[in-house]
């Protein structure tokens, strides 16, 4: 270990450049969210009135709000456990003992994962296409008749969460084979001599000792899930009636289509909020 | 028996994940209203470049590939670099507030960027960035997750080597270039990696800081052309071959070291 000047020299660069774009627009925006900021400031800052409180209030009192709240919520609390059950599923069929080609199988299953999510969303815009689409074509197989996808607003939902579960299983699945393989085969040995069956060897030695593993996929998975935008802004635009319009999109439009910059200010701050509570809570799981 | 069963769902798994992006390609070579018909078409006939032409030619998307690269490639060097130096001074040096320090910014992983985002447009407008290349490098060029990531590899540099550098006279500047450096390659690989492919898909950032068509990231412009192209299914196929091609084939290269990532990110805790 070394004492030396050097050290600033070589932090300098990373540590201004967070202060600067990382830091202080956080700050900066805890301050925005208790101003009126729009069109006016951003041609001139000085056109900037404090109003306190008063974007929350509004805020709380918005219907729209409130949709968008509940549809993150939605996304998050349905398709953040239904993402991981995959993920864990995959790890499982990867890694059993009895899995030729390994190596190929959990690389095709991470493809998705590299993707474009803009690229994805197009392409399963026309996947969902009621009438020309692979997926209600697949299902008339099965006898299922033809589900409008993307245009009712009780599938739309949905509709995304397959899709978002389809592009994302890969990652969490190969922190799960990771966790897999740490588990010791001695433990396996001594629950098959004590005659345990397949389930109660994976009840009673995989999920256990899989538990923190599991722990930190659910909750990075929960809250990368409350930042959920480019699929509704690329595949819905927030609709059909509201039924995929998400925080982050509302944050979107607010700010940068209708430039209320400090009305949006404060809906980042709500999303803030929620993931600083999910961490806390998960803080709380673990002891 | 159970054999039999296992690798039945290991294929329909692979056959489900690898569909829609067969689909694609197929039909971005399919002519105009083909992928369009019922029952569907899954083989191009007859196959025909006419899609690309059209992006290439008429939609100029040649620009949005050159401001994707460029965007990319500068973003990943010069994080790469930037990271390189602060996590070894995390790892090698003692100073004053070290530790709280790094504790801190570790804190601030939870941070979803969309947090600071109106404010980072701002800054951007008062540098006179927005619409620049700058405006979508510059927020890409430090991150505490690489910082992170190089601070545990470059904990294992035996102290030793550095000291005898130093007895001989070398300085800083050259221990950082010429010994820990090429001891940090294998990490700096996989966090370049990790850095192109997450630069190269990002989404939000762009399209807020971006007005211009000429100066769209791939993504940008392909959301950008949905709008308005949305009939044209085979000339959207196409536009989605062109933005995923370059990230699947860095993977198909390098996919040992993104994954190794991955598992090393999971195990900070």
């Amino acid at each position: 270990m070394h004492t030396s000047r050097a050290a600033y020299w070589f932090l300098a660069p990373a540590l201004l450049l967070i202060a600067a774009f990382f830091v202080v627009p956080i700050f900066a925006s805890l301050a925005l969210s208790a101003t009126d900021f729009d069109i006016y400031a951003v041609a001139s800052p000085a056109n900037t009135r404090f109003v306190g409180l008063g974007n929350y209030t509004e805020l709380l009192q918005n219907p729209l709000f409130w949709t968008a709240v509940g549809n993150t919520l939605y996304f998050v609390v349905v398709g953040g456990p239904l993402s991981v059950a995959v993920s864990l599923g995959a790890a499982l069929l990867v890694n059993s003992k009895l899995t030729r080609a390994k190596g190929f199988f959990r690389a095709v299953y991470f493809v998705p994962v590299v993707t474009t999510l803009v690229a994805v969303a197009v392409i399963w815009r026309y996947l969902y296409d009621p009438r020309f689409g692979l997926l209600n074509y697949g299902l008339h197989f099965l006898g299922i008749g033809p589900i409008d996808w993307l245009g009712n607003p009780h599938w739309a939902m949905p509709s995304i969460i397959l899709m978002t579960v389809w592009k994302n299983f890969g990652y969490n699945m190969l922190i799960f084979v990771a966790g897999l393989q740490a588990i010791s085969q001695d433990l396996y040995d001594a629950a098959l001599v004590d005659g345990a069956s397949t389930i109660q060897r994976f009840r009673h030695v995989t999920l256990p000792m899989l538990g923190p593993t599991f722990l930190f996929v659910s909750v990075t998975t929960m809250i990368g899930y409350t930042q959920l935008f480019s699929e509704p802004y690329v595949m819905t635009q927030g609709g059909p009636l509201h039924a995929t319009y998400s925080i982050v999109l509302y944050m979107y439009e607010e700010g940068f289509r209708w430039w209320h910059l400090g009305y949006a200010a404060s809906i980042a701050f709500v999303l803030f909020a929620l993931v600083l509570g999910g961490t806390l809570i998960q803080r709380r799981l673990r002891r | 028996m159970k054999r039999v069963a296992l690798h039945v769902a290991l294929v329909l798994g692979a056959i489900t994940t690898l569909a829609p992006l067969i689909w694609m390609v197929a039909a971005s070579f399919m002519p105009a209203g083909q992928a369009t018909t019922y029952p569907p078409h899954f083989i191009p006939r007859p196959a025909t470049l006419g899609n690309y032409r059209i992006l290439f030619t008429r939609l100029d998307v040649a620009r949005n590939v050159m401001n994707s690269v460029i965007v990319s490639f500068a973003a990943t060097g010069l994080s790469t670099i930037i990271n390189a130096m602060a996590g070894y001074a995390f790892a090698k040096f003692r100073f004053r507030g070290r530790d709280p320090l790094f504790r801190t910014m570790l804190a601030g992983l939870v941070i979803p960027a969309q947090v600071g985002m109106l404010p980072l447009f701002v800054i951007m407008k008062q540098l006179h960035l927005v619409n620049s290349y700058w405006a979508v490098i510059i927020p890409s060029m430090s991150s505490i997750f690489g910082i992170f990531l190089v601070r545990q590899y470059a904990l294992s540099i035996p102290d030793e080597l550095l000291d005898a550098a130093r007895i001989d006279g070398a300085s800083e500047l050259a221990i950082f270039g010429r010994i820990v450096l090429p001891l940090l390659r294998p990490i700096l690989v996989t966090f370049a990696v990790f850095m192109f492919m997450s630069v190269w898909n990002d989404f939000m950032w762009p399209l807020i800081v971006l007005s211009d068509d000429a100066k769209y990231t791939l993504p940008v412009a392909l959301a950008n052309l949905t709008g308005e192209h949305v009939q044209d299914t085979e000339l959207m196929m196409a536009g989605a071959v062109v933005t995923l091609a370059p990230v699947l084939a860095a993977f198909l290269f390098l996919q040992r070291y993104y994954i190794e990532g991955i598992t090393m990110g999971s195990v900070k805790g």
